[in-house]
């Protein structure tokens, strides 16, 4: 591949480095709700995204893991501006592109590109492939070194695809295929971030590897730094040296591949690796701990005060439903791993004594259980 | 509901208010003067200005225009005599108070269309389900097949057509003509029997294909798969779930149908020379007669707002996503 | 019970116990472009009171075979050959009306995505109470007696309120533990959930999971699991059918299949996929190219052209001969066992550790 594309790749460096990429303080968006009787007004607010602070280093990439509803797909529209933000700042590069107009934000949006969830509603299904590629270096007016055909052809064997199909339409193509001309297309402009909402998620598990794979790939070799946002906390360990913990539009903890997965401290966070089903290769059992919260998200139209997460979690005080627990470095966390809880967990995943269980059903269903047999404990 | 209904009318009467001052306005800034056509040839410009005074164009536009919309809840004196509250105005051309005429008028149209409404709900959404119902049998391919040529007609061509083989040729039937319900209901069926015929063959047919296909895309939805997955018949799943979702398109083009039908059926009654609605709105067009065409378009924006309002409901009805939202 | 034998070359491989037995099972669609081999010649068994996960990616067949086993394919566009034997009684030569009544009552489905499969326009309680009066011909009181009853077993708080409330008025799991509890109404003795947690959160599809398993425990159904995630199947199932393009690759008990794999396609979703211990260091191993079109299949064995290890297999026996799928702990594999043991210690199993 051209060099050209090569920028200086921040190996090693596995936490932020001094200058980051990309600063996010704060970022608010709220989406108003209109109603009442006579007159339509303003009658709330969907706090989608509440004070989020985020960071992503030249080359790094940064998962972005959360439940449906908790922002993290709006926090992404809002920091490649798709969204306007209510409140907050993002710096890009040291400029800040919070509110830039059109004009100022044109050399900032080639740096910055997204790639989307959806393969089969994300390429214009009639255009070619050459065209959907190419499209993104003519409108901003780039004339690579051999012409922009030279360039998608290249492209696309950078993504493993083949050149000769620059002629084919989107629907020729299979889900995985496409997603491989949605990741050619964000790296047309040769970007610094690349922000991917669910990269993978629409695809077929034996799919899914070969494009996180080539993502990965995209990382190592042209030091493009990513937002990866996804609901997979299996793909995102695999993907993301940092890891952003979302719940109902903030975020709940930071950190490290090493801190979040093996030494979490938030309860949601410990609720959250807890769920995700693992295959018992060895058939020894799981060793992790088991929690099971109750019931669904709550609305983020009236989100609970103090600690959002409160309503839902087995240590919740009074003093969660006042105060509400900044994102701090809390004691026995390494730097740069960032909590919000006034009543942390201990950092380990595995089994505890008495599981968690928070949902009545579950809890009805196993006493009943329990005090049915003959108590045969393993 | 009851809030949206309030909602509905408010936003209803804001609304005849614009499309009134939108006609009276474009009325207005036609080049050509009612005043000056109605002088004829000899006009002196004394007896121009009579005209205007009489008909009240010598007054500022402003003032027309609220002399008119007010007219409509208040009343208002003519030369010729008092035109009680529901006053559209004088026909410049006639000189009849408009709202009686439009009173005249109004039992042929409305005739027309509940008579033609009631035939193509009934058997254009019935043909169109048993269709569904029955799909791919030869049932469906009769109605698919007549509908499809049916609804490829026009009523300029079927009309006359009808005309000249039921009353031209063998007089089984008299030239259609409105005759009051309250003087012979006999007559008064007879009488727009062809028209309602003809003009509800064509809306039966798309009824029927509209049916048919709203049906079939109901019955490939997951939740009507559900259903048959706990075990209910066929017959059931269909008249209770997949029909209920069919209804929203059919409703919603249904109200669009009817109330334009009650603003005038134009092509239906000037094909069988019918006195209605439709026909006032030409006649109004044509000597350029704007209390006429005021009172006329007025009078079928009213309906248009009354139908989509009833069509709001009757998705609330349908669908409690839209009632409890 | 009637025991209804039929005379098959393929010997019934389960005793008495087995509650549902799939025999050779062919569905084919007609479409436009062709004819779709939806499922090619599938034979599996379900014991009462057991698991079988179902596993495979889209278009591997698996819904559209426990479409066919409730009856529920379109007739007009599929045609059905093989067996289905349900306690006895033979489901694809059944009326329309015998499976009606077996519907909902012996055997209930649980859909994938429980927004669209539950009936804007009506209320929860409705849909719940319908099946228990059809089948148990109960009176409106006492269906809604047993809904409410389910209703609350399955975790939905106040279920005497909730009962009047329209599906869009529950939230996502909420509406999926709704679903479950339509599906348990009449106690069907066959439970088939066709990836009833695949549209549900990560903390919500692990609610929903153990509540599956308990209510398991109580009602004692056998389930048919569908999903196309390897941990999902790993909690739930007790025998696992592995299935791609239309037919089965491997079967056996689950601690066998994703213990010692035995079919490339195995091996190669294994070790596609992510996982919260392993060596994060240790690339994804893909499986090359894209799942088959039915349309058009590839000769011998399906998966021929994906696979790592055919150049193992001597001559051109993959891609002129299907491999079969033997009875019991089988995998359909033109390896040797050997080879496959060999393999499988040597090249895949490292990886998964």
């Amino acid at each position: 591949m051209s060099d050209n594309l090569t920028l200086p790749a921040q190996q090693g460096s596995a936490g932020t480095s001094t200058e980051p990429l990309l600063k996010v303080e704060g970022l608010t968006k709220h989406f108003p709700i209109y109603g009442g009787f006579p007159i339509k007004r303003k009658v709330g607010a969907v706090q989608a995204v509440d004070g989020v602070d985020l960071t992503v280093g030249v080359g790094e990439s940064v998962g972005l893991v959360g439940e449906s509803g908790c922002g993290k797909s709006t926090t992404g529209r809002l920091i490649t501006r798709l969204l306007e933000p209510t409140d907050g700042k993002i710096t890009y590069a040291g400029q800040d592109i919070t509110h830039a107009s059109r004009r100022q934000l044109a050399p900032v949006r080639s740096e910055i590109q997204m790639i989307f969830q959806d393969p089969y509603s994300s390429l214009n299904p009639r255009q070619t492939v050459g065209s959907i590629i190419k499209s993104p270096m003519e409108v901003n007016g780039i004339e690579p070194e051999g012409g922009q055909e030279k360039k998608v052809r290249e492209l696309l064997e950078l993504v493993g695809l083949n050149p000769e199909h620059y002629n084919r339409f989107p629907h020729e193509f299979s889900g995985g295929q496409r997603q491989r001309i949605g990741v050619a297309r964000a790296l047309a402009l040769q970007p610094k971030l690349i922000v991917a909402d669910e990269p993978v998620s629409a695809l077929d598990v034996s799919i899914q590897a070969q494009v996180v794979n080539l993502l990965k790939k995209v990382q190592d070799e042209l030091g493009i730094a990513f937002l990866f946002i996804a609901h997979d906390l299996a793909v995102v360990r695999h993907f993301s040296q940092r890891v952003a913990v979302m719940y109902l539009g903030k975020v709940v903890e930071v950190g490290d591949r090493e801190s979040i997965y093996n030494r979490p401290r938030h309860p949601y966070t410990h609720a959250l690796l807890s769920a995700v089903p693992e295959v018992d290769i060895d058939g020894t059992g799981p060793n992790r701990e088991r929690i099971r919260l109750s019931g669904d998200v709550p609305s983020p139209i009236l989100p609970p005060s103090g600690c959002r997460f409160r309503t839902r979690c087995w240590k919740a005080q009074d003093k969660c439903a006042t105060d509400e627990p900044p994102l701090v470095q809390i004691s026995g966390n390494k730097a740069g791993h960032l909590t919000a809880c006034h009543f942390p967990e201990d950092p380990t995943t595995e089994a505890r004594d008495e599981d968690v269980v928070m949902d009545p059903a579950l809890l009805a269903l196993e006493d009943a259980a329990e005090s049915d047999t003959v108590p045969t404990k393993d | 509901m009851f809030q949206f209904i309030i909602r509905r009318t408010v936003g209803a009467l804001v609304t005849l208010i614009l499309i009134g001052a939108a006609t009276f306005f474009l009325f207005v800034a036609a080049p050509s003067d009612y005043a000056s056509l109605a002088c004829g040839k000899d006009c002196s410009p004394a007896r121009l200005e009579d005209i205007r005074q009489a008909l009240g164009l010598n007054l500022p536009i402003h003032q027309q225009f609220w002399d008119f919309m007010s007219g409509i809840v208040m009343g208002r004196d003519f030369p010729t005599g008092h035109c009680s509250a529901p006053c559209l105005g004088q026909s410049f051309y006639s000189g009849d108070m408009v709202w009686s005429t439009i009173m005249d008028r109004f039992p042929t149209t409305l005739t027309l269309t509940v008579g033609g409404a009631v035939v193509f709900v009934i058997v254009g959404i019935g043909a169109g389900m048993i269709a569904a119902y029955r799909r791919g049998t030869m049932v469906d391919k009769v109605a698919t097949s007549v509908s499809m040529v049916l609804s490829s007609f026009q009523i300029y061509v079927l009309g006359p057509l009808v005309l000249l083989i039921f009353v031209y040729s063998t007089g089984w039937m008299d030239n259609p003509a409105y005759h009051p319900i309250t003087d012979d209901p006999w007559k008064w069926f007879t009488g727009l029997l062809l028209p309602v015929l003809v003009m509800s063959t064509i809306f039966t047919a798309q009824y029927t294909r509209m049916a048919r296909s709203s049906m079939i895309e109901q019955l490939a939805e997951e939740h009507v798969r559900t259903a048959r997955a706990k075990g209910m018949s066929n017959r059931y799943v269909f008249f209770r779930y997949a029909w209920r979702g069919s209804m929203i398109p059919i409703v919603t083009v249904l109200g669009i149908d009817i109330s334009s039908m009650l603003g005038g059926a134009v092509v239906t009654e000037l094909t069988f020379s019918l006195q209605g609605i439709g026909r006032l709105a030409v006649d109004g067009a044509v000597h350029k007669d704007l209390p006429l065409t005021m009172g006329v378009m007025l009078f079928g924006a009213f309906f248009i707002l009354i139908v989509n309002i009833l069509t709001d409901i009757a998705y609330a009805y349908i669908d409690p996503r839209v009632r409890l939202s | 019970m009637t025991t209804l034998t039929k005379t098959e070359d393929a010997p019934a491989p389960t005793g008495p116990e087995s509650f549902l037995s799939v025999r050779d099972l062919k569905v084919q669609f007609s479409t436009e472009d062709g004819i779709v081999k939806a499922v090619d010649g599938l034979s599996f068994d379900v014991e009462r009171g057991k698991t079988l996960g179902i596993v495979g990616e889209s278009g591997s067949g698996k819904s559209v075979t426990n479409l066919t086993i409730l009856g529920l394919h379109n007739p007009r566009t599929s045609t059905v050959d093989g067996e289905i034997v349900l306690d006895g009684k033979e489901l694809v030569t059944a009326t329309e009306r015998e499976l009606e009544q077996l519907r909902g009552n012996k055997m209930a489905m649980i859909f994938q995505d429980p927004l669209t499969a539950l009936s804007p326009f009506y209320t929860v309680g409705r849909q719940l109470s319908e099946p228990f009066m059809k089948h148990r011909g109960a009176s409106k009181k006492e269906a809604k007696d047993r809904a409410i009853q389910l209703l609350e077993k399955v975790g939905i708080p106040q279920p005497k309120a909730r009962f009047d409330d329209y599906p869009h008025q529950f939230s996502g799991g909420m509406r999926q533990r709704a679903m479950i509890a339509m599906a348990l109404m009449c106690d069907p003795e066959l439970l088939i959930a066709d990836e009833p947690t695949t549209a549900l959160d990560v903390t919500v599809q692990a609610q929903i999971l153990d509540l599956l398993k308990d209510l398991q425990q109580e009602f004692g159904s056998a389930i048919i699991f569908i999903t196309h995630d390897l941990g999902v199947i790993s909690n739930m199932a007790d025998d696992l059918l592995v299935m791609y393009a239309g037919r089965a690759v491997e079967r056996g008990s689950v601690r066998e299949v994703l213990g010692a794999p035995k079919h490339p396609y195995t091996w190669g979703l294994l070790s596609s996929m992510p996982r919260l211990d392993g060596d994060i260091n240790e690339a994804l191993e893909p499986i090359p190219g894209s799942p088959p079109s039915l349309l058009n299949p590839p000769s011998g064995c399906p998966f021929h052209p994906r696979c790592a290890f055919k150049d193992e297999v001597p001559g051109t026996l993959c891609t002129d001969s299907r491999p079969p799928l033997g009875e019991g702990r089988a995998s359909a594999c033109h390896l040797t066992a050997e080879q496959k043991q060999t393999i499988f210690i040597d090249k895949i199993q490292p990886r998964l550790r």
